[in-house]
């Protein structure tokens, strides 16, 4: 299949993606070069300057709402990409509400609890659904840690499943990049399946 | 009994045993994680009560924190 198919195939699909740090923001990045339809973004915090150091925001954006920034990005990148923003700190009585109709939902949380809920959320009120978790992204180096699993039809984990981030252990643009690029890897390959 | 533990047959002492145990005797202490049984998400709630049998796939994975 040829570019422009692929891209006409994926124009067709929705994906929710729950948080905009490092995970989110750089997965939504590569679906939009990738030209999938539309995006639903959730997240509720600001743009700090340390988020720079992984983040897929500019020196000029610090402040402002990373759901804001990151939909004028997204539209600088690829415009044709419809991108639906929610400020809103995700819950289980929200979750359902904010995704319903995407086709795949990518985990981009921080904490594990965050994550921990989306999960239990999405697997129990969104059965058939797949959903696509990062774990395991602090550090450098041990790029062969970083990996993808299948662990159903509706479940992918990526990352090394072992690294916690921690002040010796800070989130990095590498390790985090790679880990949301696996993510949308794992989406595209999701859509790429389905007709 | 013989299960599938995260892809690999893995073989027990028992004949039945509570999620509970399953991380006791696998000594999976961390506490952020994801249990599920033949495809179903294990809420933690319910680590007692759900049983893993013979032939059950079982799935667990940890959750850190970082993204």
């Amino acid at each position: 299949m040829r570019l422009p198919d692929i891209q006409d195939h994926l124009r067709r699909y929705r994906v929710g993606i729950a948080g905009a740090g490092g995970l989110g923001s750089n997965c939504a990045a590569a679906l939009a070069r990738c030209g999938v339809g539309t995006l639903v973004i959730s997240d509720f915090d600001r743009i700090e300057e340390g988020n720079l150091s992984r983040q897929y925001y500019f020196t000029d954006q610090v402040g402002m709402m990373k759901t804001t920034a990151l939909k004028e990005n997204l539209a600088r990148i690829n415009p044709e990409v419809f991108v639906i923003i929610y400020q809103k700190k995700l819950d289980p009585e929200n979750i359902p509400v904010i995704f319903s109709g995407c086709d795949v939902i990518v985990e981009a949380f921080d904490k594990a609890e965050m994550k921990e809920m989306l999960i239990e959320t999405v697997q129990t009120l969104m059965p058939g659904i797949p959903l696509v978790v990062g774990s395991g992204l602090a550090g450098w180096g041990m790029s062969n840690e970083i990996r993808c699993r299948k662990v159903d039809d509706t479940f992918y984990v990526c990352g090394d499943e072992s690294s916690e981030t921690t002040d010796e252990m800070p989130p990095m643009a590498p390790r985090v990049g790679m880990v949301a690029s696996m993510q949308a890897n794992v989406v595209i390959e999701i859509l790429m399946e389905m007709n | 009994m013989k299960i599938l533990l995260n892809n690999k047959t893995e073989e027990f002492d028992k004949d039945t045993m509570s999620v509970s145990e399953m991380l006791e005797i696998k000594k999976f202490s961390f506490r952020m994680r994801i249990v599920k049984i033949n495809g179903l998400f294990i809420p933690k709630e319910k680590y007692d009560s759900a049983f893993i049998k013979d032939g059950d796939n079982v799935q667990m994975l940890y959750l850190m924190s970082g993204g």
